[in-house]
């Protein structure tokens, strides 16, 4: 690990954060850009065949990015014990994704290639991706689809029988295939299949219903886990020769997400509390076109596919009091189509940052509609009336129509012939665990993959990449250099009864007997629900240093509670959801505190963020390249006990950009 | 809207169950099934009641993880999945009966929570293409008419969630087996190992207990995906050519 040479921030930030030495270096491979991941596959040490089986590897999550790497190193031979939550591996948050997934085939012949999906990429990214990475990611995405092809993934074809590609996500090219609306599902039953396929053959040993609680370290190596099995209570040790977080996203810190109700932040916090950098934890993914929370009991967020602006057109009241009304008896001349008003050159196709944030504004003004949620309405008109009478009925109907369907069930409106209502959510996590060139992190022999890294989207993410990241890391990247490390291998024998060992468990049951002993008078939904809100209105698509700093002493009081008054009841040796709710939500307590934290530091607008303090004079998004080109990597520097986060310490790792051209981004 | 729920409630795996009652008043329309649970239970841990376990994950129809027996309907009234059923689909003051999947092959874990580890099981048996990564040919190098394409991708869809084994007087699971051999079988990769594939899952079927298939249907009319009867026509299919060695 870094040498931590110690210093205080200037002004406001040095009662928050310390600065330690920078990243020198990521350990990518010198040479040209689309040389070096043929470079490192070849410098990267061989396990022979037969010593492969001597070597074992844990991977957490079972997503795109878990599955793939827990069935391609079984493949390979090594053995391998993979964990999830959930009832069956099938079941991974990476099955919501709708869009589909990008690769350089070039089979429409458009001009696209590896280079231009990388620089795509990167600009999406708005300069704050690592380009090394990024160029490898779009050098293996054809592989991927070759493979998912192979398992039988049925993407979408054309009547020849070849593959069908679209546009997406506003680029020039159509790279991107597609299974319907379900192109996450269909890509990870396909890693779902070769994940089983290996149990079968006996090289994966399946762990469902387990949760990652602690990770063991043991002489500056990742060696293992301890999970508690959800079913009967029981807190397991697992040892392993290196370990590899696959464990997605934090979007529900937010508490209303687009994610999963289970998805969680717990495996990669311990892992941070035990020595592994976050990097840039305070770039999150926006979506301006969700269904709105319709009241306090709103349990999760749906996302619509972006493709709605091509035809909806965005508008809310003029005057507040006409937000109660039905919006057909609402006069044109009333009616405020603000993305055309604001944005003429782009109207209602302006990036998703700006529809966003741009919606949250007329909401806060008090001009949003729908139900009241606290004290706003919520949502914005979403309005097909002009596309109908243009297009007809059926035309809109072939485009949209399992869309308006989806609307219809959840809000109980026909879209057709009443506005839809849309209101942004948070969608994805660009941030998570820093990593090198080889997705390991830090702390040598811990791997992190997927969405749970955070080396490939900068500080927004380009549509139809994560799907591609997930398997890019889990079938090519990880299996290549992972076994760089396990030929050091295998690693003397730990036992349960070793130091860190014992630690580690004993950290899980006492946490777990604090969490059932406190029996205050707050249920945990009530505790996310409040830091949710807290980290929307301070931490979401606008950010200024005073919101910031009132959002930290917020969650800093919030955490003081959860840990003195939550009510968890029930017992620890049996399938008990409310405590495993509850460690999920203290991890989400201490995170929250570090994104705002990372989100202060920051003081420029970039990618899907807009920060009060840096906008130009006509009020759009002020990059600051000369300040703020690095990866925020932060250490943690709090106490071993539960809520103490102490003052974290930031790695610098600059971004280097030598394959490509820094520019600033404008849509008016 | 004020409701009468009756919820199974069962401590752990071996321990006896039984329906309990509860009151519900104050209940939005717009709520879906599983939030007016969540409503239920934030109100039983305040009266210091153990909240009753079920399962969800998406909440938006696709990860096959909930799954209610409501009032004897698998995944209630609507065609949809439990997470995407609202509760305008139920009548002021109506008494529901909220219950978890029967089936020998899906024991009970706890309340409404099942184990359904024998879909798993059927699936390792042989529902996958045998391709290592990086042995894949280009994408391109066998077309599949779109035709065979529509009809896999059809049959792909199913969510894993078990709503036909729980609909199905024989508590069966030949709609989730049919939906897989027939999305494998209707593409040129799936071939070489059509006949080893169906005999090895309807082999692992029938060992976990499932029951047969006798053509009633409650399966396809369940399953919140829409996956057709025809998919079983194509395991028996595939079953007997694989039996006769005519592939």
């Amino acid at each position: 690990m870094t040498e931590t040479i110690v210093s205080a921030p200037d002004g406001v930030d040095a009662d928050y954060y310390r600065v330690g030495a920078a990243i020198a270096d990521t350990k990518a491979p010198a040479g040209p850009i689309d040389k070096k991941w043929t470079q490192r596959k070849f410098d990267a040490a061989l396990v022979n065949p037969a010593n492969r089986r001597k070597l074992s590897v844990i991977i957490v999550g079972t997503g795109l990015a878990g599955a793939s790497a827990a069935a391609t190193l079984g493949e390979a031979g090594y053995r391998v014990q993979s964990f999830c939550f959930q009832d069956s591996p099938r079941r991974a948050h990476s099955i919501a994704a709708q869009g589909g997934i990008n690769a350089a085939k070039n089979y429409k012949e458009d001009g696209d290639s590896t280079y231009r999906l990388f620089y795509d990429t990167v600009k999406g990214g708005d300069y704050r991706a690592r380009e090394t990475n990024v160029y490898r990611l779009a050098e293996v995405s054809a592989n991927i689809i070759d493979q998912c092809v192979a398992q039988g993934v049925p993407f979408a074809r054309e009547y020849g029988g070849l593959l069908d590609n679209r546009s997406f996500g506003g680029v020039q090219v159509s790279r991107t295939f597609y299974a319907r609306g379900q192109t996450g599902q269909q890509l990870l039953i396909g890693a779902y299949q070769a994940l089983e396929r290996q149990i079968a053959e006996g090289t994966v040993e399946m762990f469902t219903r387990h949760e990652m609680l602690e990770l063991i370290v043991e002489d500056g190596r990742a060696r293992g886990i301890i999970a508690r099995d959800l079913v009967t209570g029981e807190i397991e040790t697992h040892l392993a020769d290196a370990v590899v977080l696959a464990s997605g996203g934090y979007g529900n810190v937010f508490f209303l997400s687009t994610n999963a109700m289970g998805s969680n932040i717990t495996a990669n916090w311990r892992a941070h509390r035990k020595g592994a950098y976050f990097g840039n934890p305070c770039y999150t993914q926006i979506h301006p076109t969700c269904i709105p929370v319709s009241g306090d009991h709103q349990s999760k967020l749906t996302l619509m596919s972006e493709s709605l602006r091509n035809d909806g057109r965005i508008w809310v009241p003029k005057r507040r009091e006409d937000c109660e009304k039905d919006p057909r008896e609402i006069a044109e001349s009333d009616r405020d189509y603000y993305l055309e008003r604001i944005y003429p050159a782009f109207g209602n196709l302006v990036p998703r940052d700006i529809a966003s944030r741009q919606a949250k504004n007329m909401c806060d003004e008090g001009r949003g509609v729908g139900p009241m949620v606290g004290d706003f309405r919520r949502g914005v008109y979403l309005d097909f009336t002009d596309a109908i009478k243009r297009l007809g009925r059926p035309a809109v109907e072939a485009k949209y129509g399992n869309l308006f369907d989806m609307y219809a069930r959840i809000t109980g409106e026909n879209p057709y012939e009443v506005p839809m209502r849309i209101y942004p959510a948070v969608h994805y996590t660009m941030g998570g665990l820093w990593v090198d060139y080889d997705l390991q992190s830090n702390i040598p022999g811990l791997f992190v993959t997927g969405e749970a890294n955070f080396s490939d989207h900068g500080a927004n993410r380009l549509g139809a990449s994560a799907l591609m990241q997930g398997l890019a890391d889990g079938y090519f990247v990880l299996p290549n250099t992972i076994r760089d490390y396990l030929a050091k291998g295998p690693f003397p024998a730990l036992d349960e009864n070793s130091p860190a060992v014992a630690q580690a468990r004993a950290a899980v049951e006492e946490r777990t007997a604090r969490l059932l002993a406190i029996n205050g008078e707050r249920s945990v939904d009530s505790f996310h629900r409040e830091l949710g809100n807290i980290m929307w209105e301070y931490c979401g698509m606008e950010r200024s240093e005073t919101g910031l700093m009132k959002a930290i002493d917020l969650i800093r009081s919030l955490r003081a509670e959860f840990w003195r008054n939550v009510r968890v009841l029930g017992t620890g040796d049996s399938l008990n959801q409310s405590l495993e709710k509850a460690g999920r939500v203290a991890d989400f307590l201490e995170l929250g505190e570090l994104m705002c934290i990372d989100a202060l530091h920051r003081r420029e607008s970039c990618g899907g963020h807009f920060r009060a303090e840096s906008q130009t004079e006509d009020g759009e998004a002020l990059r600051h390249d000369d300040q703020y080109l690095y990866v925020a990597a932060w250490e943690f520097a709090g106490g071993p006990g539960d809520g103490q986060m102490g003052a974290p310490v930031l790695h610098k790792e600059d971004l280097v950009y030598e394959a490509i051209e820094l520019k600033q981004r404008s849509y008016k | 809207m004020r409701l009468t729920l009756k919820i199974w409630r069962q401590d752990g795996p071996t321990s006896r169950g039984e329906l309990k009652t509860y009151p519900v008043d104050d209940i939005s329309p717009d709520m879906s099934f599983l939030e007016m649970l969540d409503v239920l239970n934030e109100r039983l841990n305040d009266q210091g009641e153990e909240p009753i376990a079920f399962d969800s994950d998406c909440r938006e129809g696709i990860c096959g993880m909930c799954g209610l027996m409501i009032s004897g309907e698998a995944h209630g009234p609507e065609k949809t999945t439990t997470c995407q059923l609202h509760m305008r689909s139920f009548r002021d003051g109506e008494t529901i009966t909220i219950e978890p999947w029967r089936a020998d092959a899906f024991p009970i874990l706890r309340d409404l929570v099942v184990d359904r580890g024998a879909f798993d099981r059927i699936i390792a048996a042989g529902g996958f293409i045998s391709v290592n990564t990086g042995a894949a040919p280009d994408a391109h190098a066998t077309p599949v008419p779109k035709e065979n394409a529509d009809r896999a991708f059809v049959a792909a869809e199913c969510i894993g969630c078990g709503a036909c084994v729980a609909a199905c007087p024989n508590a069966s699971g030949m709609l989730f087996m049919g939906a897989k051999v027939t999305h494998l079988g209707e593409l040129p990769q799936g071939q070489p190992e059509r006949a080893t594939r169906v005999r090895a899952m309807v082999a692992t079927h029938d060992a976990e207990g499932f029951g047969g298939c006798t053509n009633i249907g409650e399966c396809s009319n369940a399953c919140p995906k829409g996956i057709p009867m025809d998919v079983i026509s194509q395991l028996n299919s595939d079953l007997r050519k694989a039996a006769s060695g005519s592939f």
